[in-house]
């Protein structure tokens, strides 16, 4: 690794965290708890996420300890079932779905576009305090016994043959679900109608494009997801037969409806995570991303594609063989715009000059390992190998080289990335790199030998598989035990690094986004003048320019 | 070392006491805060659609595969509590219409009265709904509790054309009540939430603060309200109104 | 070796030899899907090399100290045409091969010997049409089509055979099927695959490939007395099905002899195809299946009869040739002693 950097800190023996800004605007839990301010909003939810991404780590790690050894023995049948359920649930809709936009995105979309917050503060502050009920209500799942349908709440299981928190767990997923649609709600119609003056569309950052298309799918996809836990609720409850197949209802009615948002739902959890790539790639070569149109509207397409292709995680179970032609057609199309961003993305990198940064680091694990997660997912579209492939490890392999290897290596990257704007302070730099080395080689240690076990049969959700199957479940524990340090690092550094950091001044990275232009952390205003945008996104010129005529004028 | 904005703009602060006090900071013009308004309830009306969409998909196919059951179950709902809700919602609307021109034009006694008129039917329609679910259960027709086939298996002497149906076709009528529950009841969820807006509102215009010329919030609250409406006049037929032309 | 611990060598080489990357292939379709999988193996090593070349050349070569000043370059239409054009036609070509696939997996040949599965929390119940009785555990023989016909007892299941690269879910409430033909004799694996409960892990068991010779004598040993078709005809007659299905001219209820397999005009004017799952659901809703020419008058029999019993009459139904004996278990005042009225004479049946 080169010991070149972009990274021009203010000299450290002078400088001085800014006087004023969103963190000391106001004193008090009340200031916190009560707050408009979208960046404080951004901060509460990258505690709480923190939190229940915790809880579901150790969830993961029970699972991988259960898997050692072939038997059943670590716990009892009903408890790994809970614990795997919980797991998916907990990191599904209370980290994945939220993590880039809640946190990241709350914090600098605004800025992006060049407004003062998002277009409706108040309801922010209510998406985080859904959030945190939603969190109540799984936690309370959690402590009062726990739920054991698996994250999919699959019907008749979950209204007739359980007798565990399922409504507990339903009703804290469906307030999940608004907080989640409010937050998109906000994105749109804050790119919509809050850009300053002179940010067309096709000057917005790539960031703000794939935010826009996330937030359309979670306003669009969300409520289909309540209105079917509402009848699942109901049908526990007081024992509607809408989906019993002894009353004339149909359990493959709740498999479409269901899978209708939870199709959507993963690019809901990628497109954020793929707009945190744009802005790094660029930043670390230096250089605009190559093919900026096509990528912004390859986000669009995957929202609209996303719509579509809902029934390939149901090939095998009984729809028609007509239906499954259309669907895996349209699965082969969804993939396609992810292929043009990734080549868009390696393109960046030709003629740039390129530093190797931590959230460049993580940006290349993404590009590896989401390339990897996302070619997976054809072979899962593809009707004839589904069907060897399905309700395996294979699939469990593929999501977690999606979700976790691309998507949380992209949160990882944009937390570093916005680390100094968020906090005025800098990580540091070679432990970072220490814990992405170490999360990328856990990672493949972990997930690459379940795609092997999927090959050979092994189902997923299973406590107990045949004794051949250990040499690869013991390897898979073994790297989740590496990953599992590679994620506990950085919590430690950045904590360390709130008191200790080296003062970052307002453009460590010499990036062209507006958030870079302003303090670190910024003014509750963000903005001491509304800007007047004149420039592309990505526009290094411009950024050579102004940084040339401020020393200029400072002298 | 810390550049501010890139602006040529003149400050805000030199405009600062020239806006209105309802104008939130982080919008330059009232404009701008009128129209995000009005996108931002759009949009969720546009959720709303899609969260009602999913029982009404159900609908549709239920009621293809069990047509009879559908038509029995429809013709056991009372035709004339269902008109006239739908009547009373439509008056609502009315009401609620002329609520948002009363702010318009800053009459305060007027916005007051009509509200107190929305309030009203809303009530009405609630209470009316009430009554329905009350003679329901009377009857053995909700799903699940207590439910009962036999109005079905039998002949019906408000419907003699109607043939009492095979017990089998008889049990589906169960799946028509559910989807009538649920929906019924998420749409009289949606009324109760709007009433009790509408008595916080209430309480706000009689403090004047609808007529002062910013009313966004009456006219929000209007499109939701007629959101609602939309609903049933959509459950109405589908609900109410199943081979009933004889 | 001296210098590898033994305890290392020992794993190593225990991970060696018991290890294959794949299940055995012990089907007729296993070496097409391992076929369609090495191919998605090759693209993908080969997408994700050329990635990786690229990420790892750009880096190296454009690296800062090496190119201090980055060219801003907007895009390339072709070069976006290009890897735009190549990965959708890669993907037409998996999407058609595994259609193909799916289809050939997902449609039995028409000689193929079905078997029925039902599948309960938390075992797997194999029903062979000559009676044998099977749990958690599939006898089939090799070199010839086997067709499952599968249904639940209570939830989703999925039943799959990971030697033969076959899965199906099984369903609560209707019949789903998959078919396959075992090539090589030995034991594999059978699981549940399809979360289903507290002992999912534990819903498995073995399918048992053997040469017809042994599937012979294995069927020999194992019959429980009567095969399917015979519980079908007991049940048959004790649910009081033969007096509306006797196969009078005059019967309230279509015949059913040779019914299975043609085509039957409905109510409503359309044709359908009398199969597994139109008899078990005229069974249990009879008002959804009215045929053309028929009194709408045919009882439901929810409740009162198993998965096991639909499929012993759904057995016993399609190997019904003739209503001789049909008639033989009707009261003595209701046979007729004319001969038995010839099938499908004008009684609203259509066949083709």
């Amino acid at each position: 690794m080169s010991t070149a950097t972009i990274v021009k800190l203010p000299p450290q023996e002078t400088a001085r965290l800014p006087k004023r800004s969103y963190l000391n605007n106001e004193y008090g839990l009340m200031s916190w708890l009560l707050t408009g301010d979208h960046k404080r909003i951004a901060i509460l939810y990258l505690i709480s996420i923190t939190f229940f991404f915790f809880i579901g780590g150790a969830m993961a790690g029970l699972i991988r300890l259960e898997l050692l050894t072939p038997q059943s023995d670590l716990m009892a049948a009903d408890t790994y079932n809970k614990v795997f359920s919980m797991h998916g649930i907990i990191m599904v809709f209370l980290f994945l779905v939220p993590s880039v936009p809640a946190t990241i995105g709350n914090f600098v979309l605004p800025i992006m576009v060049g407004a003062k917050d998002l277009a409706f503060p108040k309801i922010n502050l209510l998406s985080w305090y859904l959030y945190i009920f939603a969190g109540c209500f799984t936690l309370a799942a959690l402590v009062l016994g726990g739920v054991d349908t698996g994250w999919t709440f699959t019907t008749p299981l979950s209204t007739h043959y359980l007798n565990t928190h399922v409504i507990t767990a339903g009703i804290g997923v469906f307030i999940a679900g608004f907080s989640s649609i409010f937050t998109g709600l906000n994105f749109i119609v804050t790119v919509h109608r809050m850009r300053a003056p002179g940010m067309t569309w096709f000057r917005l950052p790539l960031f703000v494009w794939s935010h826009y298309a996330a937030s359309i799918l979670m306003v669009l996809g969300t409520p289909v997801l309540a209105i079917t836990l509402v009848l699942v609720i109901l049908e526990r409850a007081i024992g509607i037969g809408v989906f019993d197949p002894t009353k004339g209802g149909d359990p493959l009615l709740f498999q479409h409806l269901f899978w209708f948002y939870s199709h959507p739902a993963v690019y809901i959890m990628i497109l954020p995570g793929m707009g945190v790539i744009s802005e790094v790639i660029s930043t670390f070569s230096r250089k605009r991303v190559f093919g900026y149109t096509a990528v912004a509207f390859s986000s669009v397409a995957i929202a609209v594609f996303g719509f579509f292709v809902w029934a390939h995680h149901m090939f095998i179970m009984g729809v028609s063989n007509y239906s499954a032609l259309v669907f895996s057609l349209l699965t082969m199309l969804v993939a396609v715009p992810s292929a043009i961003k990734i080549f868009n993305w390696a393109a960046t990198l030709y003629k740039g000059s390129i530093t190797f940064e931590t959230p460049m680091l993580y940006a290349f694990g993404f590009m590896g390992l989401f390339t990897i997660g996302g070619l997976t997912g054809v072979f899962l579209g593809s009707l004839g190998m589904d069907i060897h492939l399905t309700e395996t490890y294979f699939i469990v392999a593929h999501f977690h080289f999606v979700m976790v290897g691309g998507m949380l290596m992209a949160y990882l990257a944009g937390i570093h990335f916005w680390w100094p704007k968020m906090t005025g302070r800098m990580y540091p730099e070679a432990l970072s790199k220490l814990a992405a080395l170490v999360t990328f080689i856990g990672f493949n240690l972990t997930f690459f030998p379940q795609f092997v076990l999927g090959y050979l049969g092994m189902p997923r959700r299973y406590a107990a598989y045949p004794p051949e199957f250990q040499v690869l479940n013991v390897l898979s524990t073994a790297g989740a035990t590496v990953l599992g340090i590679g994620y506990l690092l950085p919590m430690l550094y950045m904590t360390w690094s709130l008191k200790y950091g080296k003062i970052a001044g307002s453009n460590p990275w010499q990036a062209t986004g507006l958030e870079w232009q302003i303090q670190s952390p910024p003014l509750t205003e963000n903005f001491v003048e509304t800007p007047i945008v004149d420039h592309e996104a990505y526009d290094y010129e411009w950024l050579a320019h102004k940084t040339q005529h401020e020393v200029q004028t400072v002298g | 070392m810390d550049s501010q904005a890139i602006a040529t703009q003149p400050a805000h602060g030199q405009e600062e006491h020239g806006h209105p006090p309802y104008l939130r900071h982080h919008f330059a013009t009232v404009e701008q805060q009128r129209e995000t308004a009005s996108f931002g309830m759009w949009l969720f009306l546009l959720t709303e659609i899609m969260f009602f969409g999913g029982m009404f998909t159900a609908y549709m196919i239920y009621r293809n595969w069990y047509y009879p059951a559908f038509v029995a179950g429809s013709h056991q709902l009372k035709i004339w509590a269902g008109t006239m809700n739908t009547a009373v919602l439509i008056c609502s609307s009315f009401t609620m219409a002329m609520g948002v021109h009363a702010a318009e034009i800053r009459k305060r006694s007027a916005l007051l009265r009509w509200l107190t008129l929305t309030i009203l039917l809303g009530t009405v329609f609630l209470g009316i709904k009430a009554y329905e679910w009350h003679d329901e259960w009377v009857h053995h027709h909700v799903p699940g509790l207590n439910f009962s086939i036999s109005d079905f298996t039998h002949v019906d002497p408000h419907y003699l054309a109607d043939k009492p149906l095979p017990p089998d076709m008889a049990e589906k009528t169960q799946v028509y009540f559910s989807l009538y529950f649920a929906m019924t009841g998420m749409h009289a969820l949606h009324m109760i939430i709007g009433v009790s807006i509408l008595l916080i509102l209430l309480v706000k215009a009689w403090g004047g603060a609808y007529t002062t010329g910013h009313m966004t919030t009456i006219e929000n609250f209007g499109l939701y309200w007629h959101f609602v409406d939309i609903v049933w006049i959509f459950l109405f037929p589908l609900l109410y109104l199943i081979s009933r032309h004889q | 070796m001296h210098f590898i611990s033994p305890v290392l060598w020992q794993f190593l080489v225990n991970w060696l030899t018991h290890f294959a990357l794949f299940p055995p292939e012990a089907s007729g379709i296993a070496p097409d899907t391992d076929a369609l999988y090495f191919f998605l193996v090759l693209i993908s090593v080969v997408g994700l090399g050329v990635v990786a070349l690229l990420v790892v050349l750009f880096s190296v070569l454009y690296r800062q100290e090496r190119n201090p000043e980055a060219t801003q370059i907007e895009g390339s239409t072709l070069l976006e045409a290009t890897w735009t054009i190549i990965p959708l036609a890669l993907f037409m070509v998996t999407f058609v091969w595994g259609a193909l696939l799916y289809f050939r997996i997902y449609n039995p040949p028409t000689n193929a010997m079905n078997i029925y599965i039902v599948g309960k929390q938390w075992m797997w119940k194999a029903e062979h049409p000559g009676g044998q009785h099977e749990i958690d555990a599939l006898h089939v023989p090799i070199n010839r089509p086997v067709q499952l016909t599968m249904i639940s007892q209570d939830v989703f299941h999925s039943f799959s055979i990971p030697a033969f690269r076959v899965k199906r879910e099984v369903i609560p409430g209707r019949y789903s099927t998959v078919w396959f033909e075992a090539t090589k004799t030995g034991t594999y694996h059978l699981f549940c695959t399809q979360y289903c409960g507290t002992l999912h892990s534990q819903m498995i068991g073995e399918v048992v490939a053997m040469t017809p010779e042994d599937y012979e004598r294995w069927t020999a040993g194992s019959t429980s007395g009567s095969s399917l078709a015979q519980n079908g005809e007991r049940l048959f007659a004790s649910l009081g099905c033969a007096s509306c299905h006797s196969g009078n001219a005059d019967a309230h209820g279509p015949n059913l002899a040779q019914a299975y397999g043609s085509k039957l005009q409905m109510a409503n004017g359309s044709f359908v195809t009398v199969d597994d799952a139109f008899l078990r659901d005229t069974i249990l809703n009879p008002t959804m299946h009215q045929v053309a020419g028929y009194a709408p008058i045919m009882p439901t029999y929810q409740g009162q009869i198993s998965e096991e019993g639909l499929i012993d009459i759904v057995e016993y139904i399609k190997n019904l040739n003739s209503n001789y004996r049909v008639q033989q278990t009707l009261n003595t005042s209701q046979v007729q002693t004319t001969a038995p009225a010839a099938p499908s004479a004008g009684q609203g049946m259509v066949k083709q």
